[in-house]
């Protein structure tokens, strides 16, 4: 996804003057290219997230479409006022992008698992999430934040994530993506890298996507669960603020709201430290 | 308006209000006819709460009518109790602390990459040093030669508790600054001419980002106010605001 996300950056960047990339010290054998490439666009930050947000934020003020870029938590919490304030409020063009979404770096402990990150920015009114399950819904996301600049969030995880799509997807707010056909009766909705615990779990259930989410897309979510018995959501986050409550929140109080079944990851894995895979299945992600 | 509105921040308003009036009246090239003109410089109030003092010098400089200043604080106006972006002429709008410099910094990056002249002009309290998100800016700043911002410190000397030496020591700031890399200087914040002076782009170093400190009183002009914290907090009753308008009135005329 990483890899996919820079090379899609680039290639955007040739036909968008507006893409600027503020990394914070972070991006190594990563964003040299979009580095060497535009030189006026690429600023190295260094390890200052709040100033990098709120510089990102100051950027687009003036026309830039600014993408922020670091690791798991630091892009977000660090800088989580800057984001609420100056990015969300003023609905400005920044994209802060975090790689290692999930516990894609399992091994380097709690400071580096973003099992939280949906919370904080799903919490923020103008904020759209984009979480991409595979790289090609990478490039899809990102197509679709160039054409649509506004306050977003793209969550990565690392590099070498299996490819599920054959192609480029359509993507659109709030609107669910089949990447498996099956049974319609009960099916399988992933968000972000989870996508893959969904397809390894499903049987004989058809598998959707959802990408491109947000607080202003939750209005879209009780006609597609209206199609559906039963919803399994699936989620590399804790369940707490997290994608299966977001869609839950969406038809509380009403009878759909019992069709969902949220999987997400237990916040025992909090302290922990393991592969990713493990702590997936520690989490309860995967079996 | 704070007295109508039952507000707070009258001490950090009149702190600040000689500066403001200096950067409207000689020294922002502003259109209050084109208020998002592409060419103007950009002023920042980073001390959010001090907003009375700006939307005063917008509504003298003709951004809107001076008779919205009566809503300001009341319900359903758009002059919120901290300076908001929604307010004509308001680039930023601030509450929370240390947010104004580093966004500042954005633009005024974004100003040299794109090869305009236009300067920006953030205002920060002295309190708001104690924000690392600051210090980070400042390290920027001057790392990549942003001599088109300019930075004003209203050291009136005075925080939300107690006085800034006691609280969380800024001193030496001047020689702090230069040796973050900035140009500084320091100025009486309540002299006109030698403000109009300090702020003119002329007057500083070309390669360094302008550090401008500001010697200033909090609640400057009004004898029960001056250098007291708890004007920090208090709504001025309509006798004290008599009082005040009178005191001010007066030194405006002697």
């Amino acid at each position: 996804m990483r890899d996919a996300f820079i090379d899609e950056l680039t290639t955007l960047a040739e036909a968008n003057p507006q893409i600027a990339l503020v990394v914070g010290d972070l991006g190594f054998n990563v964003v040299e290219r979009f580095a060497e490439r535009f030189p006026e666009r690429f600023i190295n930050a260094g390890v200052a997230e709040q100033n990098m947000t709120g510089l990102a934020a100051g950027m687009a003020s003036e026309g830039y479409h600014v993408f922020t870029y670091s690791i798991a938590n630091f892009p977000t919490f660090r800088c989580a006022e800057q984001i609420r304030n100056d990015v969300d409020h003023h609905r400005l063009p920044v994209t802060v992008v975090a790689v290692g979404g999930g516990v894609a770096y399992g091994a380097l402990g709690y400071s580096h698992h973003a099992v939280q990150d949906y919370a904080l920015m799903r919490s923020m009114p103008n904020m759209t999430i984009a979480a991409p399950g595979d790289p090609m819904e990478t490039r899809a996301c990102l197509r679709w934040l160039v054409a649509n600049p506004g306050p977003s969030y793209l969550r990565l995880g690392k590099a070498g994530e299996p490819q599920f799509h054959e192609d480029i997807p359509t993507v659109s707010p709030g609107a669910w993506v089949r990447v498996r056909s099956g049974d319609e009766n009960a099916i399988m909705l992933s968000t972000g890298a989870a996508l893959g615990a969904a397809i390894a779990r499903a049987e004989d259930q058809a598998v959707y996507s959802l990408p491109l989410w947000s607080m202003a897309t939750k209005q879209r979510q009780a006609g597609q669960l209206a199609r559906h018995q039963s919803v399994t959501t699936f989620e590399d986050h804790l369940a707490d603020g997290g994608f299966g409550s977001w869609l839950a929140e969406s038809v509380a109080g009403t009878e759909t709201a019992g069709r969902i079944r949220p999987i997400a990851l237990s916040a025992e894995i909090c302290d922990q430290v393991a592969s990713q895979a493990a702590l997936n299945r520690r989490g309860g992600l995967t079996l | 308006m704070v007295t109508r509105a039952r507000a707070s921040h009258i001490g950090s308003a009149l702190s600040i209000a000689d500066i403001v009036a200096v950067l409207y009246g000689r020294i922002l090239r502003v259109d209050p006819s084109a208020p998002d003109h592409s060419e103007r410089d950009r002023f920042i109030l980073s001390k959010g709460h001090a907003c009375v003092a700006v939307y005063a010098a917008l509504a003298e400089t003709g951004f809107f009518d001076s008779a919205l200043l009566e809503t300001y604080g009341t319900e359903g106006s758009p002059l919120m109790a901290h300076i908001s972006h929604k307010v004509p002429g308001a680039e930023l709008s601030t509450g929370a602390l240390g947010h104004g410099l580093p966004f500042g910094t954005g633009k005024a990056l974004a100003a040299k990459r794109m090869g305009k002249d236009w300067r920006t002009v953030v205002l920060t309290s002295d309190g708001e040093w104690g924000e690392g998100s600051n210090w980070e800016a400042a390290l920027f700043a001057a790392h990549h030669r942003l001599d088109n911002l300019l930075c004003i410190i209203d050291y009136n000397k005075l925080q939300s508790l107690t006085t800034v030496e006691e609280t969380l020591r800024l001193e030496p700031l001047h020689s702090k600054f230069e040796a973050f890399g900035w140009a500084v200087r320091e100025v009486d914040g309540h002299d006109h001419e030698a403000l109009a002076r300090a702020l003119d782009a002329g007057a500083w170093l070309a390669g360094k980002p302008a550090m401008l400190i500001a010697h200033t009183t909090k609640g400057k002009g009004v004898s029960f106010m001056e250098n007291r914290v708890e004007w920090h907090y208090r709504n001025p009753t309509s006798e004290l605001l008599a009082q005040a308008i009178a005191e001010i009135e007066e030194a405006r005329h002697a």
